[in-house]
């Protein structure tokens, strides 16, 4: 095994030149950019045998992504942010049709006001387009997450996205323990289409119109997809932690067992909530986290096992739902927690929306709070980190 | 007999080519062209203009309108200089 420092998107770079698809077709935006521009100068260097498709927007990128996976190639690309927001349309075509192409994603807030910095805005506003998602908490768990996804959507036939968060990842030097080229092409093996346009003696129609008589039916095979595919998720991880001694599930217990007093995260926060959770319990805090991982699909029977027997849960919400109701994590795990007999107590925080700092004493005053609300109950159900009144 | 998700392709797809001619899209028609015989040049306008390739040839010469696809858009009769074509309401 070789290690390297590298920043987060260096390693999504990398990783994307080990899988070497047969096409990438992307657009630079920031903070992914370097992905996009490092992939391309493997390109130019001869190093992958992709083509490279050029495009004029991130619509385009994930149009001709769609052509290409369709005539039964291996398909990636990067985005970020408004570039996410402007492949909306193609996520769902994608996803509906079947498509295994992967995203290297890195989190970034939607304007406006404009901002390029990080918040979880982008991929949340996705989640209901068919595609899994992967929160990556750092670099390594984002490497080795790319060759998890391209296998685990070359099983299921669906896209997948896998994120980091913007800046605080993607800009970040970490070290990683890479994998061989070889090792990564053997993990992944070769790819096998359900269908492929160039195979001309085999003629398929895609793309047809399907109206009140059939689109009820292709939405509930596509929605079928997604309920299965959480096992697979589970056993390429494991696969994965056999062969390279990391492991990964849908997501992740940081000395969860004993603790009655809990924080939820996704992305890089968590990394800061583990130091947080260290310090709590030196507090004397029965303090502990839970790690979203996978975000889509959205692992609610595990979670509700979980954290049953809670004391309090408190959500880390990088964006918010505009539903009022709190943000789209915190609505999720509290409606996953509808169907237990306890019914945990459980309280939203949203944070570091554009980009703003959030500390390990920030989440010391979230686990602080909570030993009031086991006590005197919840007092305020949503409320928000760093944000000036 | 239309069939259950269970037993549909993956994909929205359907598993051959050239499937739009299963798809019979003369039920949409509110005019129908109706093609007099005896004023037509054989000009062959409506055959060139008609978006739907309802126009039916034989020998170069028309011989009538293919209804499984004709939309009755009414462009043959629009571009005809013969007054071959009158548009028919369909009922």
């Amino acid at each position: 095994m070789r290690m390297k420092a590298l920043t987060g998107n260096e390693a999504m770079a990398e990783a994307m030149r080990q899988i070497n698809p047969d096409v990438v077709a992307a657009y630079p935006i920031t903070p992914a950019t370097e992905i996009v521009q490092l992939f391309s100068s493997f390109v130019a260097d001869g190093r992958v045998d992709t083509e490279f498709v050029a495009v004029e927007s991130e619509h385009s990128a994930l149009s001709a992504c769609i052509g290409a996976s369709s005539a039964g190639g291996r398909v990636m690309t990067s985005t970020s942010s408004q570039g996410l927001a402007l492949m909306h349309e193609m996520l769902y075509i994608a996803a509906a049709l079947r498509l295994p192409i992967v995203i290297c994603e890195t989190n970034r807030s939607l304007s406006a006001p404009i901002n390029i910095h990080c918040d979880h805005s982008d991929t949340m506003g996705s989640r209901e387009s068919g595609w899994m998602h992967i929160f990556a908490e750092e670099s390594q768990e984002a490497y080795d997450s790319i060759f998890q996804a391209i296998k685990i959507a070359e099983r299921a036939y669906l896209p997948m996205i896998v994120s980091i968060d913007g800046f605080i990842i993607s800009h970040c030097m970490q070290r990683i323990d890479m994998l061989e080229d070889k090792e990564v092409q053997d993990f992944i093996g070769e790819y096998k289409p359900h269908h492929s346009l160039l195979l001309t003696d085999k003629p398929y129609t895609i793309g047809p119109l399907s109206l009140q008589d059939y689109f009820f039916e292709h939405k509930r095979q596509e929605i079928e997809a997604m309920m299965q595919v959480a096992p697979i998720i589970e056993e390429v991880g494991k696969e994965f932690g056999e062969k390279f001694s990391r492991h990964y599930g849908l997501f992740e217990e940081y000395k969860l067992d004993d603790a009655d007093n809990v924080i939820i995260a996704a992305g890089s926060a968590a990394g800061t909530a583990k130091v947080a959770v260290d310090e709590a319990r030196d507090k004397g805090m029965k303090a502990g986290l839970l790690r979203i991982r996978v975000m889509r699909p959205f692992p609610y029977r595990e979670i509700q096992k979980t954290l049953k027997n809670k004391k309090i849960i408190s959500v880390l919400d990088r964006s918010d739902s505009m539903s009022t109701m709190g943000g789209p994590l915190f609505i999720e795990i509290r409606a996953a927690l509808y169907d237990t007999e306890t019914h945990p107590p459980i309280c939203d925080y949203i944070y570091g929306l554009g980009g703003r700092e959030m500390d390990v004493e920030n989440i010391l005053s979230v686990f602080e709070k909570g030993e009031i609300y086991k006590k005197k109950g919840v007092e305020k159900k949503l409320a928000f980190i760093g944000v000036r009144e | 007999m239309k069939q259950g998700w269970k037993n549909l392709p993956i994909g929205c797809i359907i598993e051959k080519g050239g499937s739009s001619r299963d798809f019979k899209t003369g039920d949409w028609r509110k005019q129908k062209p109706e093609f007099i015989k005896d004023n037509c040049k054989n000009c062959l306008l409506c055959y060139i203009n008609c978006p739907d390739g309802a126009i039916l040839i034989e020998d170069n010469e028309m011989i009538g309108i293919d209804y499984d696809y004709c939309k009755g858009c009414g462009i043959c009769q629009k571009v005809c200089t013969a007054n071959a074509i009158e548009m028919k309401s369909e009922r």
